[in-house]
This record gives C-alpha cells, sequence and structure tokens, in this order.
C-alpha cells in the first residue's frame, strides 16, 4: 500500500479528555459516590493453599452498620467452567488457593465500620501443601491445585498442574544444529510481574431483587464484565448496564473481573448500592498478576551470523486456575527471524499464586527475551555486530513465520536499519557501560467492535463506541472520524457508551482499539456519508451514484451530473429535518488483519561494580506502527512500554517465602521505575502501512513492552562481561555474576 | 464513634467537616468534601496520586489526618486552574500529550507547581527527582519532564 | 483445495498430521471439514482456534471467504493483552 496523504491523521491535537484530567474533574473508577451508598471490604486468605473449615459471620453481621455478610455460599456454582473458575477468584469456594484469596465479604455503612466488621469474622483453615515455582509444581508429585484439568495428551513425566501444552515449528532441529558453528545452550529465570497500574480497582454496584443492576467499574472491557457479572449473578445481560468509568491505566490487568461480583452480591443482600475499592496491598496479592517462567533455549548459528535451527522450551506459571498464555510466548519467541529450523515449546502450570491476567503482549517479553540473550551471546563469541547478525536472520514479507503463518509487509528490516544508522549506535561508550540491543514482536488483533455516528443538524457529530479509552484512543478515533468525514476535529465528540448505549466490544487489549474502532468509525462515516450524498442527490434531483462526498462535502460527480456548488456536511445537516430526519451512521463488525508489529531496542546502561547497581543512561526505541494517527500518543506507548519493560528486567518481581505469602505486596517493595531512575526514552516511529487497513494502522500498545528486557540484559551483560540469565537483574544478583 | 469537628481552608474557600479520628485527609477531601481530585494510589505514601499541599508544603494526603488540618490552609489540584486558564504545568502537560490514563496526573500538577514555586528553572535531574515520588505507569515519564522543564520557561517568559 | 497447515502441538490431535488438503469456500464449512476428518480436534475446534489464511490472522470469522488456492493455517486460539 502507498502512503496516503492525510489532513488529521499524524497531527498532535489536544486530547478531548485532557482539560477533565489536568484539573482532577475526570471521574475514575473509585470517584463516583451515591447516596445511601455501603463500603465494602474483603476478608482475603492469609494463606497460600488451605481448606476452608468453617467460616462463621455471625459476630459481623451483628456489628451495628452491618449490612450484608457474604462468603462463597452465596454464589452458585456455574456451568461455564471458565467463568466458574473466575467467580472462584473473586469468592473462594471450599478451599483458598492463594495468599490473598477472597474468603468472605462485608458490606456496611462506612469504611472504619466495614474494617471492623472484618475482623469479627473467623475462618477455620486447614492448611494444605502448596507450591509457588514452576519447575516444582510442574514436578510429579506436587501438590495439584485442581484436579482433572490437566493438558490433554500429557504424561505422568509431569503434574496435574500443567495445564497446557503447545508447541510450534518446522523443519529438523538435528539438521540444523549439525549446520551450526557454535552452538550455545542455556536456561532462563523470570519473575512474576505486576502491570502496576496506579489505579486499584474499583466499583459502584446497584442491583436490585428485580433482577436490575447498574454498575460503574474500572475496565478494560465493559462488554465482558456484563457478560462474566450476569452469568456469575444468574441475571439476563440485558438488565445489567455497566458503564466504565475513566480508567487509570490497566495494561491487560483490567481485562477480568475481581471485585464486581462481590459488590453486586453484597448489594443484592443489602438491598443498597455497594461501593468496593481495592487498597494496594489487595492488588498485588489478588488481581492478575503475569507469568514467571523458566526456559531452555538453544541456537545454533554460523560463523557468518546465519541461525542454523533454534529451539525455545518454555515453561511459565500462572496461578491457581488453569489459563492459556504461554501459547503466545511459543509463537512470539522467534517471530523475528527467517528460520529453516525452528521448534518451540511451552507449558502452562498452576501455582498457588493468584491468577494470572494479560500484561501487554502477554507471554511474548520473557520468551523474547530469553531468545534475545543467546542471540547476543552467540554474537559476542562469534564477534559478529548484533544489528548486522539480526537484520541477516530478519524476517520480513514472504518469510514463513516460525508459528504459522506467512507475514505480509512488515517492518523489522526497516527498524533495524534506522537502529544501525541511528547516532546512538554508534556513539562511544564510557567505563562499566554496555549497549544492548534486542527485537520484539506482538500480533495485535481485531476483534468485535460496535460504532454508532450521529451527525447533528448544526454540522456537529457525536461519536459512540464501546471501547474504554486507556491511553488517549477518544483522540485518535475522533481524528479517524474527522479525516473520514472530511471535517475539522473540533466538530466531532466521541464518548464511550455504556452497555446500553451501543452495541457488543470486545475488551480493550490485545492493541487493537485505533485498529479496530478505527474501521468501524470510518465504515460508520461512510454510512453517513452515503446518506448525506442520498439527500443532496434528492435536493438537486439527481441520480444518487451520480454525487460523491469531496473534503467534506457532496459534490456532483462531473459536469454530466448536473452544476450544483458543493453542499457541505453542515448544510446537508441543517435541511435533513426536511429531507427525511436525523442523519447517522453505525457499524457493527469483527474486523481482522491487524498487522503484526515489530520493535528494536537500543540501551547503554552502566553497571556500579562497587554495588551492582544498574543505571539506564540512553534508550532509543524504534517500531514499525503502520501510520501513526496521533504520533505523540503513539510515542506515549512506545515509551511507556519500554519503560515497564526496564522495570521488568532491573527491579520488578513477586517474592514469595517458604510460607507462600507475597512478601512485598507494596509500592515500597516492588518498585516500579520512578522518573529519577530514567533518562528520556528517545521514540523512532516507522511507518510501514498495514496491508489491512485504509488507513495502514497497526496495533502499537504491545510491542514495546518485549525487547527492553534482552536490551537491558544484554546491556548489563556486555558492561560486566559476564551473561547473566536471570530478571530482574536486582544489585546483589549482579554481584554475584561479577563475583 | 465520635467524631471530631474540623475547620479549616480548602483551596481558599472556608470549610468546615466531621471526621473520625483516623480518617485521612485524602479520605477526607474525597468522601466529605466531594473533592475527588487526590487519587489513592495506595495510601501508604508511595505513588504521589494523592498529593497536595498543606500550608504550602507539598504532602501525601493519604499520609495526614484529617483532623490534623484544623486552621491550615489546603490546596487541591481544584484550586490550581483560574478563571478558566489553566496553570502552565496543566497547558503544558496537555500540549506534550503527556498524560496517557491521567491518573497520576492530579499528583503530577500539583507537585510540579510546588517545585516551579521554589525554582523558577530546574535542570531535567531537579524536575526528575523532584518527581521521583509520584509514580507514572503509563508515560514513562518523559513527557511529564518535558512538559514541567517547558512550563518553568514559559512562566520565566522565555520560549523553551 | 486449500492447503491446511494442522500446526504445531494441534497435531497431537490429528495423529500426527500435519497437511491436508480440504475443499472449503469459508472457514465455517473447513473447520466442519475438520471436525469431521480429525475427532480429537473436535473439541479444541469447539473451544476456539484462530486461523492465518494467505499470512492474516482471523479469529474465527466463520465466512471468511478461502480460495481454491490458499494456505490455511491452523492454530490455538489468541489471545491478547
Ligand atoms: S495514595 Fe498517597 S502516596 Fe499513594
Ligand atoms: S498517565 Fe497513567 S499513570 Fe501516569
Amino acid at each position: 500500500m502507498s502512503k496516503q496523504d492525510f489532513k488529521i491523521l499524524g497531527t498532535r491535537p489536544i486530547r478531548p479528555d485532557g482539560l477533565d484530567k489536568v484539573t482532577g474533574k475526570a471521574m475514575f473508577g473509585a470517584d463516583k459516590s451515591v447516596t445511601g451508598m455501603l463500603h465494602a471490604r474483603i476478608l482475603r486468605s492469609p494463606h497460600a493453599h488451605a481448606e476452608i473449615v468453617s467460616i462463621d459471620t455471625s459476630k459481623a453481621k451483628a456489628l451495628p452498620g452491618v449490612k450484608a455478610v457474604i462468603t462463597g455460599a452465596d454464589f452458585d456454582e456455574l456451568k461455564n467452567r471458565w467463568t466458574g473458575y473466575t467467580s472462584q477468584n473473586c469468592m473462594a469456594q471450599d478451599r483458598a488457593l492463594y495468599d490473598g484469596h477472597a474468603v468472605a465479604a462485608v458490606a456496611a455503612i462506612s469504611k472504619s465500620i466495614a474494617a471492623a466488621a472484618l475482623k469479627l469474622i473467623e475462618v477455620e483453615y486447614n492448611l494444605l501443601p502448596h507450591v509457588t515455582d514452576v519447575d516444582e509444581a510442574m514436578k510429579p508429585g506436587a501438590p495439584v491445585l485442581h484436579v482433572g484439568v490437566k493438558a490433554r495428551k500429557l504424561g505422568d513425566e509431569v503434574s496435574g498442574n500443567t495445564v497446557g501444552y503447545y508447541s510450534f515449528g518446522h523443519g529438523d532441529l538435528e539438521t540444523g544444529f549439525a549446520e551450526a558453528d557454535e552452538v550455545i545452550e542455556r536456561s532462563f529465570k523470570t519473575a512474576a510481574t505486576h502491570q502496576g497500574y496506579i489505579e486499584p480497582h474499583a466499583c459502584l454496584a446497584d442491583l436490585g431483587s428485580d433482577g436490575r443492576g447498574e454498575l460503574w467499574c474500572s475496565t478494560q472491557g465493559h462488554y465482558n464484565v456484563r457478560l462474566i457479572c450476569a452469568e456469575i449473578l444468574d441475571i439476563e445481560e440485558s438488565q445489567l448496564r455497566v458503564t466504565a468509568s475513566e480508567i487509570g491505566g490497566g495494561f491487560g490487568g483490567k481485562t477480568t473481573v475481581f471485585i464486581e461480583p462481590v459488590a453486586l452480591m453484597l448489594s443484592r443482600k443489602s438491598g443498597k448500592p455497594v461501593k468496593a475499592v481495592m487498597t494496594r496491598d489487595e492488588v498485588f496479592r489478588a488481581s492478575g498478576p503475569t507469568m514467571s517462567s523458566s526456559m531452555d533455549i538453544k541456537i545454533g548459528m554460523s560463523k557468518d551470523g546465519r541461525i542454523t535451527a533454534a529451539q525455545a522450551k518454555l515453561r511459565y506459571q500462572g496461578g491457581a486456575f488453569p489459563y492459556q498464555m504461554v501459547m503466545m510466548g511459543a509463537m512470539s519467541a522467534f517471530a523475528a527471524y527467517d528460520l529453516d529450523h525452528v521448534q518451540s515449546e511451552g507449558w502452562d502450570v498452576m501455582t498457588n499464586r493468584p491468577k494470572m491476567i494479560s500484561y501487554r503482549a502477554p507471554g511474548a517479553p520473557m520468551a523474547v527475551y530469553a531468545v534475545e540473550a543467546v542471540v547476543d551471546e552467540l554474537c559476542q563469541k562469534l564477534e559478529l555486530d548484533p544489528i548486522d547478525t539480526r537484520l541477516k536472520n530478519a524476517a520480513r514479507e514472504g518469510t514463513k513465520s516460525s508459528y504459522g503463518p506467512t507475514f505480509k509487509a512488515i517492518g523489522l528490516v526497516e527498524a533495524l536499519e534506522a537502529a544501525k544508522a541511528h547516532p546512538h549506535y554508534s556513539a562511544p561508550l564510557a567505563e562499566n557501560t554496555g549497549r544492548g540491543v534486542s527485537c520484539g514482536f506482538w500480533f495485535n488483533f481485531g476483534g468485535q467492535v460496535s460504532v454508532s455516528m450521529a451527525i447533528n443538524a448544526d454540522g456537529t457529530v457525536n461519536l459512540i463506541e464501546g471501547n474504554p479509552d486507556i491511553g488517549g484512543s477518544r483522540a485518535s478515533i475522533s481524528m479517524m472520524a474527522a479525516e473520514a468525514l472530511g471535517i475539522p476535529l473540533d466538530r466531532i465528540r466521541t464518548i464511550v457508551g455504556d452497555t446500553a448505549s451501543v452495541g457488543f466490544s470486545d475488551v480493550t487489549d490485545g492493541s487493537r482499539v485505533t485498529f479496530a474502532v478505527g474501521i468501524a468509525t470510518i465504515n460508520a462515516a461512510n454510512a453517513a456519508i452515503k446518506e448525506m450524498c442520498k439527500r443532496a442527490a434528492m435536493i438537486w434531483e439527481i441520480d444518487e451514484d451520480a454525487v460523491e462526498w469531496v473534503d467534506g462535502a457532496a459534490q456532483p460527480t462531473g459536469h454530466n451530473a448536473g452544476e450544483f456548488p458543493p453542499m457541505s456536511l453542515a448544510e446537508i445537516a441543517a435541511v435533513s429535518g426536511k429531507t427525511g430526519g436525523p442523519i447517522a451512521g453505525h457499524h457493527e463488525g469483527a474486523p481482522d488483519k491487524a498487522g503484526v508489529s515489530f520493535g528494536v531496542h537500543l540501551v547503554d546502561v552502566e553497571v556500579d561494580p562497587e554495588t551492582g547497581f544498574t543505571a539506564v543512561k540512553r534508550y532509543t526505541a524504534f517500531q514499525d506502527v503502520g501510520k501513526a494517527i496521533h504520533p505523540a500518543y503513539v510515542e506515549g506507548q512506545i515509551q511507556g512500554g519500554a519503560v515497564q519493560g526496564i522495570g521488568w528486567a532491573l527491579n520488578e518481581e513477586y517474592i514469595y517465602g517458604e510460607d507462600g505469602r507475597l512478601q512485598n505486596p507494596g509500592f515500597l517493595d516492588y518498585r516500579i521505575p520512578v522518573a529519577s531512575d530514567l533518562p528520556m526514552i528517545d521514540p523512532v516511529i516507522i511507518e510501514v502501512p498495514n496491508p489491512g487497513h485504509p488507513f495502514g494502522v497497526r496495533g502499537c500498545g504491545e510491542t514495546a513492552i518485549v525487547p527492553p528486557l534482552a536490551a537491558v540484559s544484554n546491556g548489563v551483560s556486555r558492561a560486566i562481561g559476564k551473561r547473566m540469565f536471570e530478571l530482574p537483574m536486582s544489585p546483589p544478583k549482579i554481584l554475584k555474576a561479577i563475583g | 464513634m465520635s467524631k471530631i469537628h474540623v475547620s479549616t481552608y480548602v483551596n481558599g474557600d472556608a470549610v468546615e467537616f466531621l471526621c473520625e479520628p483516623g480518617e485521612t485527609l485524602l479520605d477526607v477531601l474525597r468522601d466529605r468534601l466531594n473533592l475527588t481530585g487526590a487519587k489513592e494510589g495506595c495510601g501508604t505514601g508511595d505513588c504521589g496520586a494523592c498529593s497536595v499541599m498543606l500550608d504550602g508544603r507539598l504532602v501525601a494526603s493519604c499520609l495526614v489526618l484529617g483532623a490534623e488540618v484544623e486552621g491550615s490552609a489546603v490546596e487541591t489540584v481544584e484550586g490550581i486552574a483560574t478563571d478558566d486558564a489553566l496553570h502552565p504545568v496543566q497547558k503544558k502537560l496537555l500540549e506534550h500529550a503527556a498524560l496517557q490514563c491521567g491518573i497520576c496526573t492530579p499528583g503530577i500538577v500539583v507537585a510540579a507547581k510546588a517545585l516551579l514555586e521554589k525554582n523558577a528553572d530546574p535542570s531535567e535531574e531537579e524536575v526528575r527527582y523532584w518527581l521521583a515520588g509520584n509514580l507514572c505507569r503509563c508515560t514513562g515519564y518523559d513527557k511529564i519532564i518535558r512538559a514541567v522543564l517547558d512550563a518553568a520557561a514559559e512562566m520565566r517568559g522565555v520560549s523553551a | 483445495m486449500a492447503r491446511v497447515v494442522i500446526f504445531g502441538s494441534l497435531r497431537a490431535f490429528t495423529g500426527g498430521v500435519g497437511e491436508v488438503e480440504i475443499e472449503a469456500k469459508n472457514t465455517r464449512v473447513l473447520l466442519q471439514k475438520l471436525s469431521e476428518q480429525f475427532e480429537g480436534l473436535r473439541e479444541t475446534i469447539a473451544a476456539g482456534v484462530s486461523l492465518a489464511i494467505d499470512g492474516e490472522v482471523f479469529k474465527e470469522a466463520w465466512f471468511t471467504p478461502i480460495d481454491e488456492d490458499s494456505e490455511v493455517v491452523v492454530m490455538p486460539l489468541m489471545v491478547g493483552g
């Protein structure tokens, strides 16, 4: 697809929700209150694994001001196995499966009474053996979290915690390794990390005895919340209206429910609205962090830098319920390379930890980290340039990917070439400093989407979409609508509708919103344009087909069609009441072809040999985004993803004690990067248009978290002259490696 | 539980409220005075989302008791824009697209304004250290730092 | 006839068969025929799979047309973040 000329796309207007957000007016999950509302608190298991022998709530119920107390007994068993797990994750049934697992909840007239009531609930536990490490959990004989869910076709060599097995690849490894001049085989470990959104989960629920409900919550997908909650509470979807609040970060972590069913149940029981807000401690212990991993990578390379064979074995730990995610790691591990002989295998494993949920490019960062670390070690060993070597093996249009499909137009080569030519790559390095390079990849998705657009009589446009705006998507969607309609941006107001105002939309995930909602918006605009052309044709008394839409106005297709001055959108809208009524356009669909995206990151890190502390000195991130609608927000996605990856590489980790309890459930001990830890993050946008989108857009939100893990690790390894095989590379680990 | 009566000034207005002895200033602002601009990201002083000014000092309002502010002057994010004119920090955050989700923004606005009142010409490093107590998970800080430096320049009357 | 590649671990359910030719005008028909041909795949297909048709990944859109000479890769269902 050739590059197109745009009027609005590619500019940097101020976002429509910006004013509310800098003045404190924007309403996030915890910001809404109603009169007569109760406050919820949740009692959580202090044990990693325990049978719940009994729960005595009588004292809590008797406390003045307490209006409802619930336990697992209030939740029915569900037919759908997956929703059943979600329900049990929100409230334990007969067993507490991890430290932080909810076992009871109260609603009271004040926060302090709710807190006091929690202390009056008496739970008798019978402790069971637990396991929190992935390799331990996979061993035969490990305590098994749920029986009967082991992946089909797996034998006795792995425990019943192994709920998924996947393999991908082609060619013949033995042949490939035989062709190599150098083969390196390494094992890696990465810790579980948390999305770290600054806004804790929060909701306000009101469910009447007539089965009608209202739910306000911070979520990446309110239709999904409705679907799950309606099933758990056994009410009809149409009767539960879910409104998405402004969302204070999600990164995948707000794609499911945790407290929403609990708040609805408390509301049903008390007959009053109930507000539930997680504390930060609860967010760490009982929301959905990402997987930890244990991985073996083997790669063979010829002297001139050609990868002859590559193999990955990935074991992911995903918490206390069955899940599927290692597959994404196995698919992305070698996606950057054009390989003849490649195989990746992955195992999903349950442990006594909170159930994982997506975190930005879920499953990919750790797999790519391990692969890119071995590629880098091979480059060092064979004295090859890391970018040249990657270029030599890079996937390009026509490459049969390691996970199956053959790539269409992709921008990896462009990103690598841009990195090579960038002054960063040739800048001299100071003492104790190393430069790391890594590629990264993410699939990007389309999915179901609904958009509804109304043309107002004054020539302005209202647009309703069903995807929560997590990083400025109302701005980019308004821009696409303005571009498609040919009108100024300020004529458009886009809002995120509740579940009763616009059709179903999938969760805001998979980097899909700008892509999928964008396509729906363009289609909705085209539907409105068609109607406007029709109205103009009626006014001019010419054939509908003889009218076209150019620069925001209807005009006759040529002299033969008739001589009429163009009628603008505003002119057509002004008389719409007389030409057939309101003009609108809408589109419901499930666009695919989101277009995969590649990135290349370059980082300079300085390691203090005395303390083992790593300082990031310079960072440049190159990414193919297809077409940047609002470049400032695209840059922001790249910068934010890179910094989350830096945190993952250097500091962040879930630390479990022998007792299976999480030891660092707070921002003090789970340290995410702060402003003083970082340099500027220099984003370089590369635009290789996605043939699957009218404007060439690819998803862009996730790819950026994939390369930093290996880029930082490769930098550190080069700086200290020792290879690192574990994340995070906290100072003690680095000191140990230096020796 | 008997409540404590407190008289104080919030954004220049005299206000009175009743609060429980253990209630934080953040809870009072949000739950009793309907000022939900300050956010609770952690409740333990680690994230800065609850930043407000207390008698001219930048504080984490989750670490201050409501009962402590008797006779004080509290300034919150809601009081920063005047007569429809945004403060330069607010304006520059918008211009630089320095917010994604925006949950950290109120705290950043309050903290950055406090910095520029103390130091009209901070270096990048000074801005980074001053804002080290304000966590932002979305932006990687880059655009926030640039916005604050740019706001400082505008307030000094030079164009950055 | 479209060339259908059964990918990776899904082959455990086809008795090791990695490639078949199937006459199908769209993905719905293709998945029906696959389920009939490989009983072991039925459960997986019912739970959801992703398809790559000539390099483009689709999340089960039933009526996506498949050309005579298309390459269709059947993969486990993919999820995003
Ligand atoms: S809520 Fe006060 S510092 Fe986090
Ligand atoms: S913009 Fe989301 S936390 Fe800062």
